[in-house]
């Protein structure tokens, strides 16, 4: 029976070949393409390069299911998560999370303690802080002549026809849709507190229902845009960014009407990789790597000593980073900072309305 | 329909041609959707679509860019002089979900066949009781939604702690392919002439002996094409490693399900065009089984 | 093979020497026991060898496919969420007439359940309230402020509360909590079918808002029904050409068709993307003979079209080869002799061809029907949102809103339609006619 032993050579030595990277590696999860780049390039490489530890990479589109599930059935395979505000103080009130102590931060590197270092709200129980970025809207410019200008102007499908990218998705639409209603910035979270003010985002999205074409990966509204599925489309700044430095593709970002949020790490309960998780955590928000990573992608680092060291896009030196970020003073404007403790409270609720919305 | 006889008036000249242009429309409705990748998997653009140059045969316009990038995808240091096998063996994205989807593939197959083989003798014989019902249990795995099979997998076997685990991926794959194993095996046994087995106990040999050196030669085909069968149903699964598999444990599919969903590369265009190819050599290794399963047991094939 | 009681030698064997032992003496076998018994105990082994070789995988498919399915199908029916983590309430709810005002008792027994609860494990009264969320909007909340109050509030609670979140002075909040506290109920298959479970255990249709299962599980029986005309649409002209050429042609024809079968679908899904998608092949080509316009491409994919376009693709040699199979077996002579007899081409078609082929259509149909109302990968990639089908939600129930008890509800329902399109199946083809290839 030669084959057969062949087949079991084979298999055994796949199966060797599967058990040896179990040993000693990370699974970091991430919500992929060019921002799980940037983290590889300057955070991942230098620890792998200085620890010798492996990393898995994994992508999600963020939410506390996964997490919830891996860690109440007890079986922890993700080590480190990189998640949005809200999500890292709702796990960590529901207990998914281990508790980060705050003194272990190393200080930055002109010296300023952590606690004053990180930017307010970027420490949190659970959560160590590494970037602030922001849901905007975005067009090609090659293929609309006067683009839009206004938050308004997205949901306007008769001064600009087309399709629409939104992410599937109730966070940020539903302030961005009372915002193009009217609602100025400091009242949105307000009114979306009544349900007469959810009866109006929903009212107001309503409107371009039709000409959805909805998302969930953050790779995919620059991939939208590109092949032309949509004339416009909510994405991460980051992500237009990036297909406007790397790929030279012709989009403009619309600033206003921008919600901009907090992205921290948080370490889920009971992995058997506590230790090596936290390790990466605190090497990745040494001020260095905060930095490194601004010059990959453009997201304003959590750490104040880190501002100074970004400068240019990595590969272009003539690329400044610092109009690309959501915090430039002419970018932030009309900008409504995402409200966590809504979010924390309302989230499983607004989420079934939409997706019944959805199925309408 | 075979030819057209010379009395055949114009209309039904008419219908036979244009019938068969029709037919034509539906072959090429089948089957270019998996010739199309293959070029496409050579765009040296990251589109999915063909550029003028590719029309045009020009030859930048093509690359194997994509197939490298299937190997180089994840690993530390691509670029790398030293190391470069072992980083790319151990960190490849795409390798990774080769060498997975082949552990598991095996290993499912191994037990679908053994097990599905042995069920499927024992449904053939006659004395058999409740045949019906247990043919229906053991076939329900194929016509069961594979959320349905999925979610619950995973909901028991979280609580047991085989999810996340190989060998739980196994066992699932392992049961979804057994009802091809005993599909296919069963067919061999409807033609099996049971007078062979009565004319090798007649002349002395016990039931073991008569299997291993009269029955099972004869079915083998069967046997391997069920085997083949039960593997490509591993090979292609999908649902059940959503939920059953971590990361470290992703398949091929599994692999594209979420290159498709997040970051649409022609990469994923150059591993549909190996695994078009590598379907077609099973295509055609099933296919010469069944002519040789039909020569053995003496059916000419029409 | 719908009979189960099998076949006739088995029973004239048992039963003609009862007969016969009544009016003479009992048959002997060779070693002097009577023929029957020895008959019986041949039986016997010989079924129990059959059997033997059948149990290991008997017992493989129950312990790893019809238990765990058995198992998060139960959850449809119960849920102990709350009353595991509130179990003095629970208590006081079920004899509580879901009328009255509740009573200080009731009050102070949450607030007692609600601190016990998170000393035993920190997210547990929020799990809690999660629960009592399913059946009234805005307990979730309610359920997570007072938890961290609880241990600051003093008695009388009622008041306490009602000063705390006016929502506890609202009868609706205990009604649901009362539907909650019920471990073993219909809440859930309610849900399924977007009724509502109320305290008074009647049934109500749910908010319109709310309302999405019932339109989903219809989507998913169009979508399959199209699929299924659709694959017969194309399916039987294909048999029909395989059927009657001669049979060197019709095996490489054959292979056109049993290609796709060994394509992985993720293949086939993808190059449907490649093919439909606005800068695809096809748009391509349509701006190229003129159909369309440039800027005004078809969008025939992440929609209901292109998961329907898909879907028939990868379906249609399920439809086709048991088509063939059956329209192989028919003589070519019946036609012959009917339009000898007479008969127009269609009438010799339609009169005899067609009735002889209906098994053919049948078989197809059932078998497609069931694999498209379960189908979950191809609606998941290139369905967008109006493709989506009833497994799409079941695994978004399991994986991301993780309301396994609604999962299997909705489980419940799509798995108990299948079953019995495997009964009709079962019945019209019978299983072992099965084949593949």
């Amino acid at each position: 029976m030669k084959p057969m032993t062949f087949i079991a050579t084979a298999v055994s030595a796949l199966a060797i070949g599967s058990a040896a990277f179990a040993a000693d590696s990370i699974t970091v999860v991430s919500w992929g393409g060019a921002y799980t780049k940037s983290q590889v390039e300057a955070y991942h490489k230098p620890f792998v390069s200085k620890t010798g530890i492996n990393i898995v990479s994994e992508d999600y589109n963020g939410g506390l299911a996964e997490v919830k599930a891996q860690v109440e059935a007890g079986n922890v395979t993700w080590d480190i998560v990189d998640l949005e505000l809200s999500d890292a103080v709702r796990g960590c009130d529901e207990g998914l999370f281990e508790v980060i102590d705050p003194s272990v931060l190393p200080p930055g590197a002109d010296g300023t303690p952590a606690e004053d270092d990180f930017i307010e709200g970027t420490i949190t129980e659970c959560g160590i802080g590494t970037i602030v970025w922001s849901t905007i809207f975005a067009y090609d410019t090659s293929k609309m002549d006067s683009g839009p200008t206004t938050i308004a102007d997205f949901f306007d499908l008769e001064k600009f026809p087309g399709k629409r990218g939104i992410r599937k998705s109730p966070k940020a639409n539903l302030e961005m849709a009372l915002m193009a209603d009217g609602v100025p910035a400091g009242e949105v979270y307000e009114v979306l507190s009544s349900p007469e003010g959810v009866d109006r985002a929903f009212a107001k999205l309503d409107t371009i229902k039709d000409s959805v074409v909805w998302w969930e990966a953050g790779a995919q509204p620059p991939q939208l845009l590109a092949d032309g599925e949509v004339a416009m489309t909510t994405a991460y700044n980051g992500r237009i960014f990036n297909a406007f430095a790397a790929e030279e593709k012709p989009f403009n970002i619309v600033w206003d009407g921008q919600v901009w949020d907090l992205d921290l790490w948080a370490i889920p309960k009971g992995t058997p990789n506590k230790e090596a998780a936290l390790k990466f955590m605190l090497f990745s928000t040494e001020t260095e790597q905060l930095a490194a990573q601004a010059s990959w992608i453009s997201y304003g680092p959590a750490r104040k000593s880190s501002s100074p060291l970004v400068a240019a896009y990595n590969s272009k030196p003539d690329l400044k980073m610092a109009p690309h970020m959501p915090t430039a003073p002419e970018n932030f404007e009309n900008a409504l900072q995402n409200d966590f403790e809504f979010w924390a409270d309302n989230q499983d609720e607004l989420n079934e309305r939409f997706n019944a919305w959805l199925a309408q | 329909m075979a030819g057209l006889p010379p009395y055949a008036t114009t209309g039904e000249r008419v219908w036979y041609y244009s019938f068969r242009v029709l037919c034509g429309l539906i072959f090429l409705f089948l089957i270019a959707p998996i010739i199309i990748v293959v070029p496409l998997s050579f765009n040296v653009e990251p589109y999915f679509s063909f550029t003028e140059g590719m029309l045009n045969f020009s030859e930048e316009a093509y690359s194997t860019r994509w197939y490298a990038d299937i190997v180089r995808n994840g690993m530390a240091a691509p670029d790398a002089e030293q190391g470069w096998w072992a980083d790319m063996w151990q960190n490849a994205q795409w390798v990774r979900a080769i060498k997975n989807s082949f552990f598991i593939g095996i290993f499912s197959t191994l037990l679908a066949t053994a097990l599905g083989t042995l069920a499927a003798i024992g449904l053939a014989r006659s004395e058999m009781p409740f045949k019906g019902a247990v043919m229906a249990l053991l076939i329900s795995p194929m016509i069961v939604p594979l959320v349905i099979t999925a979610s619950g997998l995973f909901y028991a076997f979280s609580q047991i702690g085989l999810a996340k685990t190989y060998p739980g991926i196994i066992m699932a794959h392992a049961v979804l392919g057994t009802p091809f194993v005993i599909i296919t095996v069963t067919a061999t046994l409807v033609g099996f002439d049971h007078s062979l087995t009565r004319a090798s106990a007649s002349l002395g040999a016990d039931p073991v002996r008569t299997f291993f050196k009269v029955q099972m030669p004869l079915i083998l085909p069967g046997v391997i094409s069920g085997a083949l069968f039960a593997f490509i149903t591993s090979f292609d699964e999908v649902v059940v490693v959503l939920q059953l598999a971590d990361p470290t444990q992703r398949t091929i599919p599994r692999q594209m399900f979420s290159g498709i969903r997040e970051q649409i590369s022609p990469t994923i265009l150059a591993v549909a065009t190996i695994l078009v190819i590598i379907s077609i050599a099973l295509l055609a290794t099933v296919e010469l089984l069944r002519r040789r399963s039909e020569r053995l047991r003496g059916m000419s094939p029409q | 093979m719908a009979d189960i009681t099998a076949p006739g030698p088995r029973r004239s064997l048992t039963e003609a020497p009862q007969r016969s032992a009544e009016t003479s003496g009992p048959l002997l076998a060779a070693d002097g026991t009577p023929l029957r018994r020895k008959l019986r105990q041949a039986l016997f082994v010989s079924r129990m060898r059959a059997m033997g070789l059948a149990t290991p995988l008997v017992l493989f498919v129950l312990l790893a496919f019809v238990f765990p399915i058995f198992v998060l199908l139960w959850q449809a029916v119960y849920n102990d969420t709350f009353e595991d983590g509130m179990p003095r309430t629970t208590e006081l709810l079920a004899e509580w007439d879901a009328i009255s005002d509740p009573d200080e008792a009731m009050y102070a027994a949450v607030i007692t359940d609600l601190i016990e609860a998170r000393d035993r494990e920190r997210a547990l009264p929020t799990k809690v309230g999660a629960r009592v969320n399913r059946e009234k909007s805005g307990s979730l909340s309610l359920f997570k402020k007072t938890n961290r109050r609880a241990q600051r509030l003093e008695a009388p609670f009622k008041e306490a509360m009602v000063d705390l979140d006016k929502k506890w002075g609202d009868i609706e909040y205990w009604r649901a909590m009362k539907v909650a506290s019920q471990s073993v109920s219909p809440a859930f298959v309610a849900s399924a079918l977007d009724l509502h479970y109320t305290a008074d255990g009647t049934f109500e249709w749910e908010d319109p808002k709310r309302q999405i299962h019932l339109k989903l599980f219809l989507r998913t029986l169009e979508i399959s029904l199209i699929v299924t005309l659709a694959t017969i649409a194309l399916g039987y002209p294909v048999a029909y050409l395989l059927a009657t050429l001669p049979a060197r042609v019709s095996n490489l024809l054959l292979i056109l068709v049993l290609l796709p079968f060994w394509t992985s679908i993720l293949v086939r899904t993808t190059s449907w993307i490649a093919m439909l998608q606005s800068q695809g092949v096809m748009n391509d080509i349509f701006v190229w003979i003129g159909i369309t316009a440039d800027d005004q491409r078809f969008s025939m994919i992440y929609n209901k079209l292109g998961t329907l376009i898909a879907m028939t693709h990868i379906l249609l040699p399920f439809m086709i080869l048991p088509l063939y199979s059956v329209m192989k077996t028919i003589p070519p002579s019946y036609v012959r002799a009917a339009k000898s007899l007479g008969a127009t081409n269609w009438t010799a078609f339609w009169r005899i061809y067609a009735p002889q082929t209906v098994p053919g259509i049948g078989a197809g149909a059932i078998l497609v029907f069931i694999l498209a109302i379960g189908y979950y990968i191809t609606p998941a990639l290139v369905g967008g949102q109006d493709g989506v089908m009833i497994s799409n939600i079941i695994d978004d129930h399991m994986r991301k809103s993780l309301n396994y008890s609604l999962a299997a509800a909705l489980g419940l329902v799509l798995l108990v339609f299948v079953l019995f399109l495997y009964w009709l199946y079962d019945r019209i083809v019978g299983i072992d006619n099965m084949k593949l290839g």
